[in-house]
């Protein structure tokens, strides 16, 4: 099935129940407001048939009980949808506050990404927390966020190997990316720090720290510090 | 509260009922049984609805014992149960007496085995789902796999018991494939013809480190000849991934399934389709699977197909 265009934005099947839509083919924050106000408007107003939003850095994947909807039914019943983007007003963004203790044990590739930039270990440390960041999206797992707004003088490939076992709280950059490993989880982004903060906890009302859209600033702390947080 | 004493809880065996649809905005995926139909049958078999939850046991199962007794069925693939020493086939309920234990074993087919408990495992649920997601150690009995010693609540349930068992023909209709039938996947278009080939053209065989996130698939390695740049977007259940990027890289297929990340930067070639996605939670480490390509109007009416089936007035069966 050839993927179809209304306006901007771009669908195509992803399988035979999901409908992929792209609003750009490169991350920029244009494309990241229309991904949050489409997801905004499909929880205000849903679809009947929809069960599940997959929202990332310029796409929108939409899940749908196949036994009620075609991918056509869907698009044919979106349109209306995206003339309306434009009056959708987003939430003013929080910003969340984020202490990491650098470098060590606790962001195990800090030397070698310094190492990559010939940058000190303060000065990378100094870039990192200079940024405001932006929640794009969560994915991958349960409340990690993907974060852009990565100083370009930090900006590191990923691993060639990922680790198999990344521990809970580590902060990994890949090419422009940030993010919180929420879990221990596999992972192939290069950890430079770690936060005692729990991204992801069910027992809260906000079980997510972060949500779409948030901006992030990241805060240094010490071994010490961590530790006391750790146990707050 | 009736409960289950595990004794012994087989490889892996997790709470499992249909899953939780509706997270992804917070990267939960749904989880929930690596075979439904198989589910949906076991619970049918005890008076259930659908989604309760059951035990999923994946390829040795576990030792329960029923201090107060319990209507059960296993469903799902067979693994050589006995109750207090007596085999029990699959597909059809019985009864376990106060203080007798179900013993069950290797498995004779596929990857997974149900038992389904009248009344459905009692947890506490996780964003309206009983189903365990074992990465994030989140949902089911205590985020994670059973161990020995634990203790399970079954919810109650009252009414009288009856053998139940599912109508053979039906059954054979809805039995695991090994040719799983696939549509195209979003960058499907990034594989020259000469990959779709080999991809269609081959055997694969599952291999040993596949679990609920994925399946990881030994044989032929698809060369991708990149177009465009991936960026990382939702990917659905089923997909077929293939890990590498650049614009020559070659690697081995990938299927994401039950417990997959919902988000992920690599081009999917194909995306099982629902109806054969209960096949792939039958997949045992070293089977051997094909693909075959279909449209997306035949993907939807062998799901109808399937649905039909399931909706059956002859299904279930004194």
């Amino acid at each position: 099935m050839p993927a179809s265009v209304h306006g901007t934005a771009q669908f195509r099947p992803a399988s035979d129940n999901s409908l992929l839509i792209y609003f750009d083919q490169h991350i920029s924050l244009d494309a990241h407001q229309q991904v949050a106000k489409l997801i905004r408007l499909l929880e205000l107003q849903p679809i009947t048939g929809i069960v599940n939003l997959h929202p990332a850095y310029c796409s929108v994947l939409l899940k749908f009980d196949a036994l009620k909807l075609r991918h056509e039914e869907l698009e044919t019943r979106l349109r209306p949808y995206f003339d309306r983007l434009d009056e959708v007003t987003l939430p003013e963004p929080r910003h969340r506050e984020i202490p990491v203790c650098y470098g060590g044990e606790y962001g195990p590739d800090l030397a070698e990404v310094c190492a990559t930039h010939s940058l000190s270990v303060q000065q990378a440390i100094d870039l990192h927390v200079s940024a405001t960041y932006i929640v794009y999206f969560l994915g991958f797992v349960p409340g990690f966020a993907y974060l852009g707004g990565l100083p370009e003088a930090l900006v590191t490939p990923r691993l060639p190997v990922p680790r198999r076992r990344v521990p809970p709280g580590s902060v990994g950059i890949a090419s422009q990316q940030s993010g919180i490993y929420p879990f221990a989880t596999p992972g192939g982004w290069r950890l430079i720090g770690r936060t005692p903060l729990a991204m992801f906890r069910s027992d809260r009302t906000d079980m997510s720290l972060l949500s779409i859209g948030d901006r992030v600033h990241f805060t240094p702390i010490s071994p010490g510090q961590y530790t006391a947080l750790e146990n707050a | 509260m009736k409960a289950i004493q595990v004794e012994a809880p087989g490889l892996f065996t997790t709470v499992q009922d249909l899953g939780r649809e509706g997270f992804g905005p917070l990267g939960v995926s749904p989880s929930g049984a690596a075979d439904p139909i198989s589910l949906r049958l076991g619970n049918r078999l005890v008076g259930n609805p659908d989604n309760a939850a059951a035990l999923e046991m994946t390829l040795l199962g576990g030792t329960f014992l029923f201090p107060e007794g319990a209507v059960l069925a296993l469903s799902g693939s067979d693994f050589g149960a006995t109750i207090d020493g007596v085999g029990v086939d699959p597909w059809m309920s019985f009864e376990a007496l106060p203080g007798q234990t179900a013993r069950l074993g290797p498995t004779r087919s596929g990857a997974r085995s149900y038992l389904c408990v009248e009344g459905g495992m009692a947890v506490r649920p996780f964003l309206g789902s009983a189903s365990t997601h074992a990465l994030s150690g989140l949902g089911g009995f205590e985020g994670r796999a059973l161990r020995k010693g634990d203790v399970l609540s079954i919810a109650n349930a009252s009414q009288p018991y009856r053998r139940l068992t599912i109508a053979p023909y039906i059954l054979s209709r809805l039995s695991p494939r090994k040719i799983l039938r696939c549509t195209p996947g979003p960058q499907s278009e990034w594989f020259p013809e000469s990959s779709q080939n080999l991809f269609y053209n081959s055997t694969y065989r599952v291999a040993e480190d596949s679990n609920r996130m994925g399946l990881r698939l030994d044989g032929p390695a698809i060369p991708v000849s990149s177009s465009g740049h991936m960026i990382t977007e939702g990917v659905s259940l089923g997909a077929i991934q293939v890990p590498g990027g650049g614009s020559q890289i070659i690697s081995s297929p990938i299927i994401l399934f039950v417990e997959q990340q919902t988000t992920g930067g690599y081009p999917k070639i194909a995306n099982v389709i629902s109806a054969d996605l209960p096949s792939v939670g039958q997949l045992r480490p070293r089977d051997e699977i094909r693909f075959e390509q279909v449209s997306f109007e035949t993907a939807g009416a062998l799901l109808r197909e399937q649905e039909a089936l399931l909706a059956s007035q002859e299904l279930i069966q004194e």
